[in-house]
């Protein structure tokens, strides 16, 4: 260990105190890949958000006598067959898509977490969690999500409204059946962090348990949560987009991308660029998903960290 | 070993019960009736008869019991007996589809060859893609080669099977002309010019399945290889004096396999599930668009069966990969 008797540099031993996300983001800004997956994520969300607010066109605009018109001034992408300006549901479309993809994956973490601290921290619950967990994990989930969204769109679309409560139905549907690997994940953690003095001291001085996982567990855990939160995000917008496909996810005044997807299907001779945009964006927001998740994996994981 | 696989078995079995019953009860809470479709003429009095006779009066449990029973036992019987000719089908009651009113087997004995097919060529080709490049990629890390097959497995895996399919269909079948954009299943082959014409209908739907599986597996198989290839027994077997080939092809890619063995078998159920999209996109009139049809006409005793099998699938599947781990290392048995 010849290493550590180096002589310290006077200016490193005096290094100012650093919040230890800079090293994660000086990590991951070496991860070209990531970089570029941000950049081009943010372009999405800013195309969704701010789109709509400077392309002032309403996606829902029937003109019967301006359809399958082709890209022009008034109309940059062209439009539908019902004569609807396909930049505006592109953009009115990703905002539905998003959103299922971040509350979906926002919903499905708090329920796989929870699980899995449970499961970690609690030694009683651990078997019949981990074998609820096992149970899900060997459900057939695509056939279940659409039995689940056929059983209760309606019901839920008289109680909420007919955009809330599928939108609810689809993020809760999407949510129960991704949470297990985030469970499963969280579970493994805790079990082995549970175990170290810190958490050891402060039960000695008395911290509840409930305590204990918010402010010593949980934050610890952050990272592996992180990481399979962005893959959440993707298999949500995945899923959403497939239950579009196949007609059975939002109603057609609604026009996710997928939804977009499937009705330019028919035209798909004629119009090929109007199953080309919804499908390039869906595509390119899971890529950049992935490079960001990717990267954030390699930004997390010390043992990679500062080489 | 016989103890290990049959503590599997042990669980694998309670957890297909499990599932039978969410999908049952599900299903059974859900609207829809099979009277519903019946002329309005029809009085009220006969209409209860039909259901009566259709066995919808019992309890909840009574119905369970019935269909686990039709299940498991009646519908696999009549199928073997439909296959081999053999007098074995029980007499009683069978799983009617509410939409065609035939029992559900027959409905799935014409339909299971499609996606077997479709599904198992698929499989079986992103397999034979995924481990060479797995492997190349992992040996040279960070080449070209490596770096190319990352980029094009990761869009592989980002990219929806509904848009490349999609996409296919534009390149290959609107502008180029090559394949028909539908799957005509009707088609027999004779001789070498209908097999031509299967193969060329086959190989879109094929091709797209074939690629998110490549792209899934090859990224096992590569960190799997890297894993190993930094392992002492690596070096000792070069050391010893070992071919290159020898040390790479039989030392690391036999225990890298062991991961991706089980990968491959965990995954033969979910590409069935996911090729219900597929099979959509080519109009492949499979298992999966069985199960879309039932779900679109509320046909819920198809719908049941069919997603029944697919549990069974899964948990078969999880099963003979958890076994297939313990044969190929037995590290794993004494849990």
């Amino acid at each position: 260990m010849t290493d550590t008797a180096k002589p310290l540099n006077p200016d490193e031993a005096f290094r100012p105190p650093r919040n230890q996300w800079w090293d994660v983001w000086d990590q991951f800004k070496t991860h070209r890949g990531a970089l570029a997956g941000l950049a081009v994520f943010v372009s999405i969300i800013l195309f969704v958000v701010v789109g709509p607010l400077i392309w002032q066109v309403d996606p829902g605009q029937l003109n019967i006598r301006l359809r399958n018109q082709g890209p022009s001034r008034d109309f940059p992408l062209g439009t539908d067959q019902l004569g609807r300006d396909l930049l505006a549901r592109l953009m009115y479309g990703g905002r539905i898509s998003v959103a299922v993809g971040l509350v979906a994956m926002f919903l499905g973490l708090v329920i796989g977490t929870l699980i899995g601290v449970l499961a970690g921290y609690f030694k009683r619950l651990d078997s019949p969690l981990m074998r609820l967990t096992d149970l899900f994990l060997a459900l057939p989930l695509l056939p279940l999500l659409l039995i689940l969204v056929t059983l209760f769109r309606d019901s839920l679309a008289r109680t909420f409204g007919e955009s809330i409560g599928v939108f609810l139905l689809i993020c809760f549907a999407i949510a129960i059946t991704s949470w297990m690997q985030t469970a499963r994940i969280v579970r493994g953690d805790v079990l082995a962090l549970k175990e170290r003095e810190y958490v050891l001291a402060a039960r000695s001085i008395g911290t509840p348990s409930l305590r204990i996982n918010t402010r010593h567990v949980l934050p610890n855990v952050l990272s592996p949560i992180m990481v399979s939160a962005t893959l959440g995000i993707a298999s949500a917008i995945i899923t959403e987009s497939a239950l579009s496909f196949l007609g059975l996810g939002f109603p057609p005044d609604f026009p996710t991308w997928g939804r977009i997807l499937y009705e330019g299907r028919d035209w798909i001779e004629q119009y090929p660029a109007r199953v080309v945009w919804p499908g390039v964006l869906i595509s390119l927001t899971v890529l950049s998903v992935n490079y960001i998740g990717d990267g954030l994996r390699d930004a997390l994981d010390p043992r990679i960290r500062g080489r | 070993m016989l103890s290990y696989t049959l503590r599997r078995l042990a669980f694998a079995i309670p957890t297909v019960l499990v599932i039978s019953l969410i999908v049952f009860l599900m299903l059974d809470m859900a609207p829809g009736d099979p009277t519903g479709s019946l002329p309005l003429t029809i009085p009220l009095e006969v209409r209860e008869q039909i259901r009566q006779s259709l066995g919808l009066g019992d309890p909840v449990m009574v119905r369970y019991f019935k269909w686990l029973y039709m299940m498991c036992f009646v519908e696999p019987l009549h199928i073997l007996a439909g296959l081999t000719g053999w007098d074995i089908a029980p007499e009683g009651p069978r799983i009617l589809s509410w939409q065609t009113r035939s029992p559900v087997g027959d409905i799935l004995v014409q339909r299971v060859p499609q996606t077997l097919w479709v599904v198992g060529l698929g499989y079986l080709f992103g397999i034979l893609i995924a481990l060479p490049i797995g492997v190349i990629s992992a040996y040279r890390q960070y080449s070209w080669f490596d770096q190319a097959g990352t980029f094009v497995s990761m869009i592989g895996f980002s990219v929806p099977t509904f848009f490349t399919g999609v996409v296919f269909i534009l390149i290959f079948s609107v502008w180029l002309g090559w394949f028909p954009s539908m799957y005509d299943t009707t088609h027999v082959v004779r001789d070498w010019n209908s097999f031509v014409f299967q193969a060329k209908q086959i190989a879109m739907p094929v091709a797209v399945l074939a690629l998110f599986n490549a792209s899934q597996i090859s990224r096992f198989m590569r960190a799997s290889m890297l894993d190993n290839l930094n392992q002492d027994y690596v070096r000792t077997a070069r050391a010893k004096g070992l071919g290159e080939k020898t040390v790479v092809l039989v030392h690391v890619l036999r225990n890298s396999m062991i991961p991706v063995v089980t990968v491959i078998a965990i995954g033969i159920p979910t590409v069935f599930t996911g090729a219900i999209i597929t099979e959509q996109i080519f109009r492949v009139n499979g298992l999966g668009d069985a199960l879309i049809r039932a779900i679109y006409v509320s046909d819920w005793p198809m719908v049941q069966t069919i997603t029944f099998i697919f549990a069974i699938l899964i948990v078969l599947f999880n099963l003979i990969a958890d076994v297939l781990y313990g044969i190929l290392d037995p590290r794993i048995r004494y849990d």
